[in-house]
């Protein structure tokens, strides 16, 4: 197969994704959860309606952001508040609306954000430069280490847009565990891409007298149905995962979802044509 | 294949005693492993307290944390909490602790302990009277060496207002106890030897290097009075983290259903010989889990689940890799023989940049730059772990019972 005389069409493929996840990034950026923003959050199981939780928390002095209804109870968002304010809020709504069952309650610092997200850009930093220099070393060349990493920003930025259009429209926050969905799809991304990336190399030392855009489509031939076979018992666990699982960890296994696909597509259709076309300009520069 | 056999002896052996680990009771023997559960599922309390350094000069300001982690450590076991957690970290100028107290219900009250400052104090007389001398009249305490005996003493040093106290103290006390309380705590009860009005000194006692040590930091604690404030508190009931869980656990057996449906049904036997091994795989996976132990929380769970994923791909791996080889012409031992050779090379580098992220998720070094946070760690050890045994059941494992039992064209 010449799967890659149409690159171009991956690559429109992935900017019709990444360019309105880009669009929306710019234009809304993204819904912080209180891990970055600080504040108060408590999911409560009470037989109340917003306005009237609203009304006393008022009177209480606590400024309410958002009041949301869940399947089964209402998360209620707040200006950061201690314990014993939580404690007298509580016992105001339970006067007016009988038993308020606290499910869960979580106060963060304003400054405790901050520190997370530098904390994370520092880890992705670090994991990006790790990922590159072993790919490099491994496949004893640059252009590996490179297109595979900027595979990897592929799916972040499919990621990062996804979740910036969930916030949007769906109210999606991204969170801690946001984070870690973001640092496994690197992983996934990169495991994925060297799978394919090893065949490329072998290939070349096999076939030593076909040129390089051949050696490619080689080897995604044969790697293609193990790439979506694997990835296809990936995407049944998460699916379940999200269908079926605990509400706590929806939008975790949603994030790891889209990775997932996104990792997938981009090995084969991303981070093997970079090579391409990368081979491409090199010789072009050479010839002139 | 005498070394195939062993290798399969081997095999099973381990699985068996997983498989008794992983029962809730062991037959015959009657041992019981327990899973430990992590916060969010067990429910209890997360707080990130803060301490106010403003008042403590910057070299002693680590050991001040270090104090006040002890004295919050203390208040935790005074509270009668199992299996919680107190840490410290610092970041730029910011020193905290973290504490996790799974379990707990009485939140009010665990925070009011936990929040008040280290108070030392000397008592007298039978019924420990309260004295005017407080932690507050204390310089500060350091280990120090008898020089008769070579045993290590904890020394005390008084400021002014306390070396006159103390005097006093000490003199109407000669012959007589005089406690040192920490939180309503006797930590020593020294006995006065004499009148000492020089603002110094020592409590002798039986004490290894590491008591001492230890003293002396409670005592710095209690002399130094850190406040400390919650800057985050999260509080998981307990209803919550279980229906989560049991939703979480169904959904995951339901995946682990398809995933092995689809390899029977894309690769027929050596699907069945896949199972077999994730099959051993996910035994092994909860013996491990309740040997190290492993906490068990919700992205925990997600990374275990994850971790299923990638060990079926060494084993498509290797079979798509074998299919190959067999269309080539190769006759079935050899293919296979190959299959798991040449498949080798891509599942290593894969695993190790996977492995690569998963420690910076760890931070094992505890590096404050790096995320510390527990929900990231408990992800980062089940991917680990998960990676580990993929790697075993996947090449072990299914190497070994696809040489010994399914040769079924042994003839070509």
């Amino acid at each position: 197969m010449k799967w890659m005389q149409y690159r171009g069409f991956y690559f429109g493929l992935s900017l019709l994704i990444i360019v309105p996840g880009i669009a929306a990034m710019v234009m809304w950026g993204f819904k912080p959860a209180i891990d970055f923003t600080g504040g108060s959050l408590a999911e409560i199981r009470v037989t109340a309606d917003e306005t009237g939780l609203r009304k006393l928390a008022q009177e209480e002095g606590v400024g309410v952001k958002s009041v949301q209804s869940l399947e089964d109870g209402v998360l209620v968002r707040m200006e950061p508040i201690d314990q014993a304010k939580w404690t007298q809020l509580r016992a105001k709504w339970e006067q007016s609306f009988g038993t308020v069952e606290e499910l869960r309650f979580e106060t963060v610092g304003p400054t405790l954000g901050r520190e997370l997200l530098m904390k994370t850009i520092t880890a992705v930093a670090l994991a990006a430069g790790l990922i590159l220099l072993y790919i490099a070393y491994r496949f004893r060349s640059m252009k590996f280490g490179i297109c595979a990493v900027m595979a990897m920003l592929h799916d972040t930025l499919v990621l990062l847009g996804s979740f910036s259009l969930l916030g949007r429209f769906y109210g999606v926050e991204v969170d801690t565990l946001f984070v870690t969905a973001m640092l496994t799809i690197l992983s996934f991304s990169v495991h994925d891409t060297i799978v394919v990336y090893d065949r490329i190399r072998e290939m070349r030392k096999l076939k030593p007298k076909l040129g390089f855009e051949e050696v490619v489509n080689e080897a995604v031939t044969t790697t293609l149905s193990r790439s979506i076979n694997n990835s296809m018992t990936i995407i049944f666990m998460l699916l379940a995962l999200f269908l079926l699982g605990g509400a706590t960890i929806r939008w975790f296994v949603l994030a790891l979802l889209i990775g997932t696909i996104s990792g997938t597509y981009s090995s084969t259709f991303t981070a093997a044509p970079l090579l391409v076309v990368w081979e491409k300009v090199v010789h072009k520069n050479k010839s002139i | 294949m005498g070394s195939v056999r062993r290798l399969l002896g081997l095999i099973i052996v381990l699985t068996l005693v997983a498989a008794a680990i992983d029962l809730p009771k062991i037959p015959y023997w009657g041992k019981t492993w327990e899973f430990k559960q992590g916060l969010d599922i067990a429910g209890g309390v997360h707080l990130a307290l803060q301490a106010d350094m403003s008042q403590v000069a910057e070299e002693t300001k680590g050991e001040a944390l270090t104090g006040a982690a002890e004295v919050v450590r203390r208040r935790v076991d005074l509270f009668g909490v199992s299996e919680a957690v107190v840490q410290t970290a610092k970041f730029n100028d910011q020193y905290r602790l973290i504490v996790e107290l799974p379990g707990v219900q009485g939140v009010n009250e665990a925070i009011a302990i936990l929040g008040q400052t280290a108070s030392l104090s000397f008592r007298e007389g039978e019924d420990f009277k309260p004295t005017a001398l407080t932690g507050k009249d204390l310089k500060k305490a350091t280990v120090q060496f008898d020089q008769n005996t070579g045993k290590p003493i904890v020394g005390l040093e008084f400021n002014e207002a306390g070396k006159k106290l103390f005097a006093e103290l000490t003199r109407a006390n000669v012959g007589k106890r005089l406690a040192i309380f920490l939180d309503e705590l006797p930590v020593t009860i020294p006995v006065v030897q004499q009148e000492i009005s020089d603002g110094n000194a020592v409590i002798t006692g039986d004490f290894k290097v590491e008591e001492a040590k230890k003293l002396a930091v409670q005592l710095n604690a209690g002399a130094l009075p850190v406040p400390i404030r919650v800057v985050e508190q999260r509080t998981v009931g307990a209803t919550l983290g279980q229906e989560s869980v049991r939703q979480s656990v169904e959904a995951g057996l339901v995946g682990v259903g398809v995933v092995a449906g689809f390899m029977m049904a894309y690769y027929g036997g050596l699907g069945v010989i896949a199972v077999v091994a994730l099959v051993i795989y996910a035994l092994l996976t909860g013996a491990v889990y309740k040997l190290i132990p492993v906490t068990l929380s919700l992205p925990g769970l997600a990374g275990l689940m994850l971790s299923v994923g990638m060990a079926v791909d060494s084993n498509i791996l290797i079979f798509e890799r074998f299919k190959e080889e067999r269309r080539s012409g190769l006759s079935w031992p050899v293919a296979m023989e190959r299959a798991f050779g040449r498949a080798f090379d891509a599942i290593k580098d894969a695993n190790i940049a996977t492995v690569m992220t998963a420690l910076i998720l760890l931070n094992p070094l505890d590096w404050q730059w790096l995320p510390t946070s527990g929900l990231v760690r408990g992800f980062a050890v089940t991917l680990i772990l998960g990676i580990g045994m993929s790697l075993f059941t996947g090449i072990v494992v299914s190497r070994t019972l696809l040489r010994l039992f399914y040769q079924p064209r042994r003839a070509k």
